[in-house]
């Protein structure tokens, strides 16, 4: 109650000062009054009661000043005062202020901004109820160890476990959509029928898919996201009940999802269909096409749900030999599975800007020892003339405030900027995936660590003067010439931050050359190909028209017949999936006359032109291309890479050589060339052994095609796009150059953006380093130009007088780089996975890294050595 | 006029706080009532008055509304509070320790 009421007190003294001021004039005016009317009743007259009372009440202002005091409210005009007086010391030294205004700010925009991307991606949760409890299922074979479910199995592990309180599956998939300006691309994905129930999220408008409606006799039915509702519909409520023909497929709209929701696993995803599994695929259960996710029952881990899976994965193994051999089964948390790829390199980048705001705090600590020392009389006459220690602490810490409010205002105006900045650099088609990065920006968790940046930089502001000014040093700081003392003390400490700014310089500059290197050797890789001056177009036809064999080989030759008349064209090919894309579709396959030692062989199968890998650039080693009449009424043929012959052929020639799809053992394959490694997946992937097989024999209405000119790639695309809107405006294609389509890949995007940063990072840690490493010999200099004077007065050389600096900077620098290498290998081991064709003990690198930085400090302790060397004695005896 | 160095520090809050104990009262009327009882001893000048009084607010031990006054104009109150009470009780037996033992010494020499 009491304490309540203190606290109203003090804010009304606070925030209604105009009132209790006036209250405070009323109250002494009317002692004042009453004061002369006794006065005037004592029988005074009116003008010697008026004086009277005046002489009584002397010093009426004081009064109310003291008044004011007891109120508290100089405390706040005492603050004001002290801001002012901050900013008026600060402005006389506007090289200390900005240095430590912009050293603060750029810390903190390169921390707040990484830290806003971990915060989205890492920090926060995804957007499902209780996510942690939702888990990735996947099968496992060899060759890829999250790989897919098929129908059946999927439908035999739902019945089955006893783990999950429910598990369904999705698929990401394209559709050709009917519009009123003719068939569009539209993204989307087929699920089963608790998919939503599963991750937990209700559709805003109309219902969810019932229990059953993903079967083959439900009606067709689609879920719009929220983005496809806005765009394509105007974000009209009815929407439900429309009807949107999808791949030819007529489809009932039952309702949107959540402006908030997004699946980064299928993203950019418009419209979710249901399962009706009909297709070839799902009926086989050899073949795999659908990722699970389920939701583990209350009370179960992770651990005991892997047991049960696996356990069920065994059982269908003996169940069904032929399709289950070697699937196994494993569990991963939905989080890891979708930002599993980026979490280490977002620790790293958040690692190499903490190491920038460790280097500008040491600039930040050294610059405020090195002020402190030229305030040192300042200080000491303050002190001298009554200023309480308490009253000097005060003063560092507004100086400090005034310091920081502006350094992290700075910080986060360039922040918000950095952020949009790196968010424009992500290529479109990689953001459009990264849906977790949606609303990145200063929301409050970032805004909270940002805040903790600025106290820890305001107690480094405030602490760092106040312990440097001990009382015993005030006292000596009045008498004259009394720095030897004190620039000991400073050249140890000051000398000892150097160490560790260069020391981090060191690790961030070694972290940039490796990631650096990294980037070189994965951009350089051996693609097997030639991807300059080299165009690819995605080409979808409808399914009314081209959806039998005949009508897409027809449409095949027609597009690359036109395509290859196009002025500048040399030669274009087809090929089911374009290089450089994933590893994926693969097949069994078996190898005529070899025992089998139980295992599935499997191996990515590409349906190629015979003109893709002429076209392509890749070299033929062996044997022939395909040829035009190779379709499903020849022998079947297949072209491999070296990697599988190098696998099952080795030291003999494949060609010739007969193999076997498992599925069809009484139809073989013969071998009738041999090509060149392609790199049919990720850049920073092995290349597995891989299958080409006729286009004409397996042909579809989905494909690639590459178009090798003899100009620009880039000017060509629209012609592309043109040409084969003339055969059939339905068809839809997409466009890139191969190089465009090889940097702006994932794995390329990753490396490169990582190199670049950390980058950045490393030659602003390596600026701020050598001028820390130039303030601390420059002040040597100064301090020791009374010394320098005195030897060279006794015969010293200015040869002699540079070898002193150059020692003193050489041995900083020294201990710098042996630390820094240190750690730094220490971090490379640690980044390892990031790491590509690049050991992370790189001797290149550690030893351009120590060349660098030691030419670096040599320039920086130059200037000063110079100054040292050109000192003239008799002036510098004469000073002091 | 009585700088609050002419009573021992602390005293004039003791006499406020006893004075406004019996009802609540205006600065004027404070220093009055001071005058009166201490047999035209004390003059509490407004110099001291005003501070203590706000610094006793500040506390919580005194609280103040305005009010129509005796001559009929608005004036300032004070009272004590159920924490000034307390205050008062250990601050006044504070005081008597105080000066039985200043007596004690005085008598002796």
């Amino acid at each position: 109650m009491r304490f309540a009421n203190i606290v109203r007190l003090r804010l009304r003294s606070l925030f209604s000062r105009t009132a209790v001021e006036q209250e405070l004039d009323e109250e002494l005016q009317y002692h004042l009054e009453r004061e002369m009317e006794a006065h005037a009743a004592a029988g005074l007259s009116p003008e010697q009661a008026r004086g009277k009372a005046l002489a009584s009440i002397a010093g009426y202002e004081q009064r109310k000043e003291e008044c004011r005091d007891m109120r508290g409210l100089n405390l706040l005009d005492n603050l004001v005062q002290d801001i002012h007086f901050a900013i008026r010391q600060l402005r006389k030294n506007p090289g200390f202020t900005s240095t430590a205004i912009f050293m603060l700010a750029l810390g903190m925009c390169a921390a707040v901004a990484i830290f806003a991307f971990v915060d989205a991606a890492l920090l926060k949760p995804l957007p499902y109820r209780d996510s942690t409890r939702l888990v990735g299922v996947y099968e496992t074979v060899p060759m890829f160890p999250r790989s897919n479910l098929s129908y059946h199995d999927y439908l035999d592990w739902k019945k089955l476990n006893t783990v999950f309180s429910s598990l369904d599956v999705y698929q990401r998939r394209g559709y050709l959509l009917r519009t009123a300006a003719g068939l569009q691309a539209a993204r989307g994905a087929r699920i089963s029928d608790g998919f939503f129930r599963t991750l937990g999220v209700s559709p805003v408008v109309g219902r969810d898919f019932y229990a059953g409606e993903d079967l083959p006799s439900a009606a067709h039915t689609v879920m719009l996201s929220y983005g496809a509702w806005q765009k394509r519909y105007g974000g009209k409520n009815d929407v439900v009940g429309q009807t949107v023909e999808l791949d030819g497929v007529s489809a009932t709209i039952i309702g949107v999802l959540p402006s908030d929701f997004h699946f980064p696993l299928a993203e950019p995803a418009e419209f979710w269909t249901t399962m009706h599994a009909t297709g070839d695929c799902d009926l086989r259960r050899s073949c795999h096409s659908l990722y699970g996710v389920a939701r583990l029952k209350d009370g179960v881990s992770i651990d005991a749900a892997l047991s049960n899976v696996q356990a069920i994965a065994k059982q269908l193994e003996r169940q069904y030999p032929e399709s289950n051999r070697n699937q196994g089964a494993t569990l991963t948390m939905l989080s890891d599975v979708i930002v599993g790829d980026i979490r280490p390199i977002l620790l790293v980048l958040l690692g190499g800007a903490g190491l920038l705001l460790l280097i500008a705090g040491v600039n930040i600590a050294s610059l405020l020892l090195v002020r402190c020392e030229s305030r040192r009389r300042e200080i000491a006459v303050r002190s001298a003339l009554g200023a309480g220690r308490v009253r000097l602490v005060r003063q560092f810490v507004t100086e400090g405030f005034v310091l920081v409010a502006a350094g992290s205002a700075l910080g986060l105006t360039a922040a918000y900027w950095t952020i949009q900045a790196l968010l424009k650099l992500i290529p479109a088609d990689i953001l459009a995936r990264m849906t977790f990065l949606n609303g990145l920006g200063l929301n409050l968790r970032v805004m909270l660590f940002a805040a903790a940046i600025s106290a820890l930089a305001l107690g480094l502001y405030a602490i760092t003067p106040t312990l440097r000014l001990s009382l015993a040093e005030m006292r000596e700081g009045l008498a004259e010439g009394s720095r030897g003392s004190a620039g000991v003390f400073w050249r140890r400490l000051g000398t000892k931050l150097v160490v560790v700014e260069l020391a981090t310089a060191v690790v961030l500059l070694v972290g940039a050359g490796l990631l650096g290197k990294s980037l070189y050797h994965l951009l350089r890789v051996n693609l097997g190909m030639q991807p300059e001056r080299l165009a690819t177009m995605s080409v979808a036809a409808p399914k009314s028209g081209y959806d039998k064999d005949e009508q897409a080989i027809v449409l095949a030759r027609s597009v690359l017949s036109r395509l290859s008349t196009l002025p500048g064209v040399q030669s274009a090919g087809i090929a089911s999936q374009l290089p450089v894309t994933s590893n994926g579709n693969t097949t069994w396959f078996r190898v005529v006359g070899r025992p089998h030692n139980g295992g599935h062989e499997e191996a990515p199968e590409r349906q190629v032109s015979p003109t893709y890998f002429p076209t392509a650039g890749a070299r033929l080693i062996r044997g022939r291309y395909f040829t035009e009449s190779e379709d499903k009424s020849r022998p079947p043929v297949g072209i491999i890479n070296q990697a599988m012959a190098a696998r099952h052929f080795p030291n003999e020639d494949p060609v010739g050589k007969r193999i076997y799809y498992i599925s069809h053992a009484q139809e073989p394959i013969e071998i009738v060339g041999l090509i060149e490694n392609i790199k049919e997946g990720p850049l920073d992937t092995d290349i597995p052994p891989v299958l080409y097989i006729p286009f004409n024999r397996s042909p579809d209405r989905f494909f690639s095609v590459i178009v090798r000119t003899s100009q620009d790639e880039q000017s060509l695309l629209p012609t592309l796009t043109a040409a084969v809107r003339e055969l059939d405006p339905d068809i839809v294609t997409t466009t890139a150059t191969m190089r465009d389509r090889i940097d702006d890949s994932p794995s390329a995007y990753l490396h490169r953006s990582s190199a670049w940063l950390v980058g950045g990072f490393a030659a602003l840690a390596l600026l701020l380093s050598i001028v820390g490493l130039y303030g601390v010999v420059a002040y040597s200099v100064s301090q020791r130009t009374r010394e320098i004077g005195v030897r060279m007065a006794m015969g010293a050389q200015p040869g002699s007088v540079y070898g002193l600096i150059l020692k003193e900077a050489g041995w900083l620098t020294v201990l710098g780089l042996v630390f820094g290498l240190g750690c730094a290998i220490v971090a490379a081991t640690l980044m390892k996975g990031l790491l590509f064709g690049v050991r992370s003990w790189d001797l290149a690198t550690l030893a351009a890294v120590a060349v660098v930085l030691g030419l670096a400090s040599l320039m920086a302790s130059f200037i000063p050595a110079r100054r040292a060397a050109s000192v003239n004695p008799v002036e510098a005896l004469r000073s002091e | 006029m009585s700088r609050p160095t002419d009573l021992v520090q602390g005293t004039l809050d003791l006499l406020i706080l006893t004075v406004i104990a019996l009802e609540p009262m205006h600065g004027w009327a404070i220093a009055q009532r001071i005058h009166q009882i201490s047999g035209e001893v004390l003059q509490v000048g407004q110099s001291a008055l005003y501070p203590s009084l706000h610094k006793l607010e500040q506390n919580g031990w005194i609280s103040s509304e305005w009010a129509v006054s005796d001559n009929n104009r608005r004036a300032k109150y004070y009272t004590l509070t159920r924490a000034g009470r307390k205050a008062l009780a250990q601050e006044a037996a504070q005081w008597e320790r105080l000066a039985a033992a200043i007596s004690l010494v005085v008598r002796a020499v």
